[in-house]
């Protein structure tokens, strides 16, 4: 006993205090790219690379659409490797948590030259986002929500990745606890579940049934590519893919998986306790 | 395996052991002239000692009217793998099943079954495993069943389980939503009080398509998709997808990106030991020990992401080696970490090794005996600790492995004691190895100049994953593409293991026993 309470007093403090503080990145990290889309000589190398199509070309008469999406990035840092202009930078950036699935989606705009090479950018780029970012939860539910917040994970196909960065937010380093919030056993206890996919068929049911087994009122936060997108998997005849598909989503959090802070940060936009960017 | 072998099965099986189809120092193929190996199998697996790895299908109706079906085997001491190839007629889709000799094979013709619609005639329990019952008649990995096209929904009972009759018999069904941070699968435990009577299990809850998704993807695209096999296992199952590519193409591999690998190898090994043996003293209410494991698996987490930018190790393998290099802080930074982690690590076991009230809970609890272990082909974490001698390091050397000097643990008792044992025994096994590549590191290219797959090429890899071997075998297709990829987890051998060591145990001790193999629902399931 006494070992074990001079091993644990030796060991300090051990929790970092992100949000209040920055986060402990590594220099190496890889975050989410960023796009120089005025300086982008040539979309198609970064396309053929993404491996699951987060980046996509498409060229009618003479023009091309550029779609990124960072619902579906992987954070692999190949399309910064595959542009040699340097228009492509990763960044440490990660919490790109939103509520609104089209604002994860840049569309840019060129002329082409007879290489199909950009030409120029013929509009900034935009993102899909509706105009009006309608509040899908009254603040008033968002605040008896989040002074204590109860969390039913559901992988519905997940490959486990995820299932280790939420299982971390339990860990002294992360400490969600500190939070007020917790995971939960059961969806009957919950107010939130926390999804990962892509959604199987064979978990459909079983996701549709948890969600019928939460009661009102309730948040759904689609975690990492495979949930927020299908990911690698996309659509095919073992999954429905996205979370979205099969039950409404309230916040969607990117990554592959998403770090534990990028989780946290989505989890404390889904219940007001921070901002949207 | 020795020419000699070869040549002595065929003079032993004339009209059933026909021509080598290829051959190199890592594997040999021979091709069988009828579906039936038993005479072959028998052979092998009593007179020569030899160990059946995996029983594979693929569709080349296409091309040659015939599936085959693939049948890996080794023996210890020799390097090398034997593979042999049974035709089967696509108008006679059916081959005689070994599972009823040998229980290893139950799950792997199962899905032959599933996948391929090839029967595997005499199968003692010949239900569906991969398919759940409430799918329509498809098989989804012969060629002509399209990946992308939506299954109508699905109608009727999901599983069919066997009844447990008895007065003050219960039936509990678990799943596959878990209680924890967990993946899906059903589990229906019969309990007569509290002791466990049997238990059957229904998994395959994530399948996503997986090896039928690598017939579509190129290949330089299809290495994220091996990293999403197992998320716990991204760069074993990375490493063993590229491995397969380069043995098809006999892509020379630099000595640096090899002792990299063997060194993000062990650091994947090292942060789920660690995560486990908290987990496990979690299990039976030593949270203090938990707490101390997930700091110190935070810390290894974190020198994961200094080196190759993701803290589970992903987008760092490629064909070829690795996708960067190492600076000299960040060589720095490894070796210091692991002279860091080897004190924390004793403290941590000094910690959980300090509580009676723990060991008392995890010796003779969820016993797997080793005959047992051995009949159900059991490998990795759970068969060492049972007496199964084996492991991919040593047995088949691979990446850098054959210049570091490594014990394997082996235990009798099969226990959750032992197992936890086995990981503690491995991670300072791995933190030796690591210390030793980390100073061995050398100069050089990272990764060997890209070139062309060539076509037609089939191959195969294995890794000793932190669970156990893991297998990828490949045919190499047209334009830098797959025909086919079919992987094994060693949970798919695995999960008949904990069947049996549950029986008899309280169902209080489930979560105990379970997390104390930890296999993978995904990898399974794929």
């Amino acid at each position: 006993m006494f070992k074990i309470l001079q091993k644990t007093f030796s060991s300090g403090i051990a929790t970092v205090p992100y949000p209040d503080a920055a986060p402990v990145l590594s220099e190496n990290f890889r975050g989410a790219p960023d796009f120089d889309f005025e300086n982008w000589l040539d979309a198609r190398p970064a396309a053929a690379v993404c491996p699951t199509g987060a980046i996509a070309v498409e060229d009618r008469e003479g023009h091309r659409r550029v779609t990124v999406d960072y619902g579906l990035c992987v954070f692999c840092g190949q399309c910064a490797d595959a542009t040699p202009e340097g228009a492509v930078r990763v960044t440490r950036e990660f919490e790109l948590a939103t509520e609104d699935r089209r604002s994860l989606v840049l569309r840019a705009d060129y002329s082409l030259t007879a290489e199909g090479r950009h030409e120029r950018l013929l509009k900034e780029p935009t993102s899909a986002a509706a105009e009006t970012t309608g509040q899908k939860l009254g603040a008033s539910i968002r605040k008896v929500l989040g002074r204590a917040l109860a969390i039913r994970q559901v992988d519905a196909g997940s490959c486990n990745g995820c299932e280790l960065e939420i299982g971390a937010l339990n860990n002294p380093v992360h400490d969600i606890e500190r939070f007020g919030i917790h995971f939960v056993a059961s969806p009957r206890h919950a107010d939130l579940l926390l999804v990962t996919g892509p959604v199987t068929r064979n978990m459909e049911l079983a996701l549709q049934k948890t969600y019928a087994a939460t009661p009102d009122p309730k948040l759904v936060v689609a975690v990492g590519a495979c949930g927020i997108g299908g990911g690698i998997f996309g659509t095919n005849y073992a999954t429905r893919g996205a979370v979205d598909a099969v039950i409404p989503v309230d916040v969607y959090i990117p990554g592959c998986p998403p770090r534990p802070e990028a989780l946290l940060h989505g989890l404390l936009l889904a219940v007001g306790r921070i901002a949207a960017r | 395996m020795t020419m000699n072998l070869i040549d002595e099965l065929r003079e032993k099986f004339p009209g059933l052991v026909g021509p080598v189809v290829s051959e190199s120092p890592r594997e040999v193929l021979i091709a069988l002239e009828s579906p039936d190996i038993r005479p072959v199998v028998d052979y092998l697996c009593t007179g020569y000692e030899s160990r059946l790895v995996a029983v594979f299908a693929e569709d080349r109706v296409a091309f040659e009217g015939l599936f085959y079906n693939y049948y890996v085997f080794e023996k210890r001491g020799e390097p090398g793998y034997l593979l042999f190839r049974a035709p089967i007629r696509a108008d006679q889709p059916a081959f005689p099943s070994l599972a009823a000799e040998l229980p290893a094979v139950n799950w792997q013709e199962r899905e032959i079954q599933d996948w391929f619609g090839i029967e595997a005639v005499g199968h003692p329990n010949p239900r569906r495993v991969a398919l759940h019952d409430n799918w329509p008649e498809v098989h989804p990995l012969r060629k002509d069943f399209p990946l992308r096209d939506a299954l109508p929904p699905f109608e009727g009972e999901r599983h069919v389980y066997r009844p447990t009759l008895g007065e003050g018999v219960f039936q509990i069904p678990v799943g596959p939503v878990h209680a924890g941070i967990i993946e899906p699968g059903h589990f229906n435990f019969a309990v007569a009080g509290e002791p466990i009577l049997y238990l059957q299990l229904r998994m395959f809850y994530t399948h996503k398509g997986t090896e039928k998704l690598f017939e579509d993807l190129p290949i330089h695209r299809a290495v994220f998709l091996a990293e999403s096999i197992s998320g716990d296992s991204a760069f074993s199952h990375g490493t063993a997808f590229c491995q397969a590519i380069e043995n098809a193409a006999a892509i020379e591999v630099p000595l640096r990106a090899r002792v990299m690998r063997t060194i993000l190898l062990e650091l994947e090994r090292v942060y789920n030991h660690i995560a486990d043996i908290g987990a496990i003293a979690m299990d039976v209410g030593f949270v203090v020990a938990n707490a101390h494991a997930g700091r110190l698996r935070e810390t290894m987490l974190r020198l994961n992401e200094a080196l190759t930018g993701s803290r589970l190790l992903r987008s760092m393998v490629s064909v070829g080696g690795v996708r960067r290099g190492w600076s000299m802080e960040q060589r720095e930074l490894l070796s210091r970490t692991i002279v860091d982690a080897t004190e924390e690590f004793e403290d941590l076991v000094a910690l959980v090794r300090s509580s009676d009230s723990t060991r008392d809970r995890l010796e003779k609890t969820g016993v797997l005996r080793p005959e047992t272990a051995k009949a159900l082909g059991i490998v990795g974490v759970g068969g060492r600790a049972s007496g199964v001698d084996l492991d991919v390091r040593r047995d088949h050397p691979y990446a850098a492995y054959d210049r570091y000097s490594f014990r394997v643990p082996v235990y009798q008792d099969g226990d959750v004691l032992r197992r936890v044992t086995v990981r503690i025994d491995e991670v300072r096994e791995s933190l030796g190895i690591l210390q030793a590549a980390a100073d061995d590191l050398p100069d050089g290219p990272w990764c060997a100049p890209p070139q062309p797959i060539p076509a037609g090429r089939c191959a195969l890899a294995a890794v000793e994953g932190w669970r156990g071997e893991i297998l990828h075998w490949v045919r190499t297709g047209p334009d830098g593409r797959l025909e086919r990829c079919k992987i094994k987890d060693p949970s798919v051998n695995n999960w008949p293991a904990l069947v049996e060591a549950v029986q008899g145990n309280i169902i209080a001790d489930f979560p105990v026993i379970n997390k104390s193999f930890n296999l993978s629902y995904s990898g399974t399931d794929r």
